[in-house]
């Protein structure tokens, strides 16, 4: 069943508009990956989805989001707040700086569990201490008492995550959990992930910029570029047979045990910046495939029988739909 | 953090012996011979000379330094020409008074700085914030002296309802204090407002709001404790202005203490006074530098694991 | 210049124009102009002479005659006021801009060449940084003894740490930029570098901290005055003038009200300005780099 359902959201931060329409959904014990380059509006979403725009001056302007049948556009802060880390939970893109570093990690866990649990202290921190030996923490009745400094960045992401379960939450949001890690870890840190969300029946979203972790994780997948959704798509069919050019150009940027080191190429060009977004396509400066309409006519999203969503004038044929 | 002490202390050595020789050379870089600075105008011959063997003037000046040193360590910083009184006793008599005035100005900044500093920045841009920020603007600009005139014209003269000067009782502290204090709050209301800024916008910080921790609880109980860290360093290295503000302060409300001694000092060509009254505002600014790493470290668990 | 004539869009584009086009600066500018030319122009302008002694109306309120009042000796206040401010104001702007220049030399020697020399002038700096100006100053006036000259090399002495620190953080930070090791690399001199590439940029948050710290020399220069070891009588400096008075506190506050108030609006002014500078310039992140 659905449980979180984002419908048409539009927000505005200082009067420019950096997500425009965007729809997707996430069902419980599904991996939904929301794939783009920095500056697509990413980790925007994110943010809207835990309420937290005010904190850097946005505000939702059109839309909804409805969380296991909570409208939340219109939820008041302070039940919204009984929500974030009970209900919704967030990681974080940089475990260095993402941890209050005078406070000793244990205690940070613990928080999450006395605030929305109502555990006292004793009962917090076994929890915690639980928590950590499940996710594969080595001696974690020590490491609960160090500072974060004091721990691995692969370490300090498993605190990070350790907090993001301590409420047992339905849904977890995870903003590019591994970019600040050794590639060794990155592994490990999204294998842990997938593990928790099957054992578990949780829902997530996973926020990236690599569609080679969408491709080993992801159940569905949603393309966003400049603040709108691209193409949206099962994983497997996505991979088999992306329709949008620019989810092509994201496939075709994983690197590959035969590519030539220093061959990986990324996309020429880059994302335009929120306040010069063109007219039309967003993407059209950068496409191959350009023609008369992408320059002036916004591609609608459209919902093609062989499933998914697509918003380009000119999709790849092989999808077989829309020839 | 014992070793973080110490090693921070030995740090204070050399600064220590700079600045003594600066103030051991005032007398020898005062134009005219050190001896007659140290003495009395129409001073005879036989007083010139128990005067030059004291002082060991006839010696080398590293000996004359090493001397100075010596009897400072056990005490003795010489006579005081005008006023006739060991130098030592001079000092003990007025340190209290700074002390006591230094002290309550120091608390009374930081207690309220720090108030304002988190009002402004809770209400960023906010009708608060512009209201601490013009005071700290003025705060930060008026000539404390001239504020601690108006003060006392205003509640001593106009109004009656504290004394005009002197230091007999604890009323008398109250118009010194709030005229070194308003400088000394601005600085502090500066810095903290600037430091919890900074600290909203770190990543530990929107994660503690997806914990779902209320705003307030946050920005009092994390993003303050992160501010008050470079507040704390701030304030160490300023408590020498506060002490800069109580050597005029006191002054002009004609409170005994460390700085109407000096000016007095100044004023008659005292040399032995001077160097003594410099010599304690400088172990003061020293301690006050040290005290605020001290606390500082202990604050920061990063700071203590780094230094041990 | 009318509001769409080229030229117009051109001034307010400039750095004047973003400076002085806010209301801020715009005040603050007007403000500064008028009292610099007050004080160039004092001998021509003053109502009275600033040290005619006249007895017989020793102490006056303000009234028509004397618009702020007569001092203890019957002396015009504004007139000594404006004369003050040809004191106050060379005094501190001197002694800043010869402070400015030796500490910016001091700095970029030592943020390029490094080294022991660094290491020393390093030092130096944060042994007088961690003590405030006034000591610093009563220090010197210790050794040369009171009157302007003192005042001048006390306030010249006090703020140079500051400008030899900033100078050499801002040289640290555009000495490993690439286009500086190009330049090297095409033989260019050391002392071409340091003047042709490293000064210019770091010039403007040099001289804004300079301008800051000219507001806090004028206050410097004022509590000399006060105590009585900076400008001696009769020449007339706000803080003489308010060391003087202060015994007439009582009987003629208007004696020391105008002069601290003309010492505090002209440094709230100094501080607004250069704040509409550094916004005008975008440089507070340098700013703090020292």
């Amino acid at each position: 069943m659905t449980l979180l359902d984002v419908k048409d959201l539009s927000i505005d931060i200082h009067g420019i508009r950096p997500l425009d329409g965007i729809s997707f959904s996430v069902d419980k014990g599904e991996i939904l990956g929301i794939v783009g380059e920095s500056g697509s509006g990413k980790s925007l979403t994110a943010l809207s989805v835990m309420g937290l725009l005010p904190l850097i001056g946005g505000r939702i302007e059109r839309g909804s989001i409805s969380f296991d049948g909570t409208e939340l556009t219109t939820l008041k802060e302070p039940a919204f707040r009984k929500l974030r880390g009970r209900r919704i939970a967030f990681i974080t893109q940089n475990p260095m700086t993402s941890l209050d570093p005078v406070i000793r990690v244990g205690a940070q866990i613990d928080q999450v569990a006395r605030l929305h649990l109502g555990l006292d202290a004793k009962a917090a921190q076994a929890r915690s201490i639980e928590i950590m030996e499940q996710l594969r923490i080595p001696e974690a009745a020590t490491i609960y008492h160090h500072f974060p400094h004091q721990l691995s960045g692969g370490m300090k992401q498993r605190i990070v995550i350790a907090m993001a379960l301590a409420a047992d939450p339905d849904l977890i949001i995870a903003d590019e959990p591994t970019t600040a890690l050794d590639v060794t870890i990155q592994a490990q840190i999204v294998d842990l992930l997938v593990e928790l969300v099957r054992e578990r029946g949780l829902a997530l979203i996973l926020i990236t910029h690599d569609m080679g972790v969408v491709a080993q994780t992801c159940d569905r997948v949603v393309v966003l570029y400049a603040g709108r959704v691209a193409e949206s798509h099962d994983v497997t069919a996505i991979f088999a047979s992306p329709r949008h050019p620019y989810t092509k150009a994201l496939i075709r940027c994983i690197p590959r045990e035969d590519t030539l080191p220093g061959s990986l190429t990324g996309i020429p060009g880059a994302v335009p910046s929120v306040a010069h977004y063109p007219p039309g396509c967003r993407y059209h400066p950068r496409c191959a495939r350009m023609g008369v309409p992408c320059e002036k006519v916004v591609p609608p999203l459209e919902h093609p029988t062989s499933g998914g969503e697509i918003a380009c004038h000119f999709p790849e044929s092989n999808g077989g739909a829309n020839v | 953090m014992l070793s973080y002490i110490i090693r921070r202390l030995l740090l204070l050595i050399p600064v220590f012996f700079t600045v003594s020789i600066i103030i051991f050379g005032i007398i020898h870089l005062v134009p005219g011979d050190p001896i007659d600075n140290l003495m009395r105008i129409g001073s005879s011959p036989e007083q010139k000379a128990i005067i030059t063997a004291r002082y060991g003037l006839d010696k080398p000046l590293v000996e004359q330094y090493l001397l100075w040193l010596g009897k400072m360590a056990q005490g003795d910083l010489g006579d005081a020409i005008v006023m006739r009184r060991p130098v030592v006793d001079l000092l003990a008599q007025n340190i209290p008074f700074s002390l006591r005035l230094g002290g309550a100005a120091l608390l009374f900044s930081t207690l309220l700085g720090i108030a304002a500093g988190t009002l402004a920045a809770i209400n960023k841009d906010g009708r608060i914030d512009q209201g601490v920020m013009a005071g700290i603007l003025v705060g930060s600009t008026l000539p404390s002296f001239w504020l601690g005139l108006l003060l006392m014209l205003l509640f001593s003269v106009q109004l009656g309802w504290l004394p005009v000067s002197g230091a007999r009782t604890w009323q008398a502290l109250i118009l010194p204090v709030l005229t070194i204090g308003l400088g000394g709050t601005a600085l502090v209301a500066r810095a903290t407002r600037v430091a919890m800024l900074e600290t909203m916008q770190k990543d530990f910080v929107l994660l503690l709001h997806a914990k779902g921790l209320p705003a307030r609880r946050i920005q009092l109980r994390h993003v303050l404790r992160h501010a008050l860290m470079p507040v704390v360093t701030i304030l160490g290295l300023r408590i020498g202005w506060i002490l800069g503000g109580a050597v005029t302060v006191e002054y002009v409300f004609a409170r005994p203490g460390l700085g109407t001694l000096l000016i007095k000092a100044l004023n008659q060509h005292d040399y032995p006074v001077m160097q003594g009254c410099l010599l304690m505002l400088a172990i003061a600014v020293m301690l006050g530098t040290l005290i605020g790493d001290l606390v500082q470290a202990a604050m920061d668990p990063r700071v203590r694991h780094a230094m041990t | 210049m009318t509001s769409n004539s080229p030229r117009w869009h051109a001034f307010r584009r400039s750095t004047a124009g973003k400076v002085l086009l806010t209301p801020k600066g715009g005040i603050a500018g007007a403000y500064l102009l008028t009292l610099a030319l007050i004080a160039l122009l004092a001998p021509w302008i003053t109502p009275y002479p600033y040290d005619v002694q006249e007895l017989t109306i020793a102490s006056q309120a303000p009234n028509l005659a004397h618009w702020l009042g007569t001092d203890e000796f019957g002396r015009d206040v504004l007139s000594r006021i404006m004369y003050g401010a040809r004191t106050s104001l060379s005094v501190s702007v001197t002694a800043i801009s010869v402070s400015v220049l030796i500490g910016m030399t001091l700095g970029a020697a030592a943020g390029y060449f490094g080294g022991m020399f660094d290491r020393l002038v390093t030092a130096a700096v944060d042994l007088s940084w961690s003590f405030p100006e006034i000591l610093i100053a009563l220090i010197l006036v210790a050794i040369i003894g009171p009157g302007l000259t003192s005042t001048m090399l006390a306030i010249g002495i006090a703020y140079l740490a500051q400008f030899t620190r900033l100078t050499r953080a801002q040289i640290l930070s555009l000495k490993n930029e690439t286009y500086i090791e190009a330049t090297l690399n095409l033989g260019a001199s050391h002392g071409h570098i340091v003047f042709r590439h490293l000064m210019p940029n770091a010039l403007a948050p040099v001289i804004i901290c300079g301008m800051l710290a000219t507001g806090d020399a004028i206050i410097l220069e004022a509590t000399l005055g006060f105590f009585g070891l900076g400008a001696q009588p009769p020449v007339p400096s706000w803080g003489a003038m308010m060391s003087s008075g202060s015994a007439q506190i009582f009987k003629a506050p208007w004696i020391i009200i105008f002069p601290g108030l003309t010492v505090a609006v002209t440094v709230i002014m100094i501080n607004l300005f250069g704040d509409a500078l550094i916004r005008a310039l975008d440089i507070r992140a340098k700013l703090r780099e020292g």
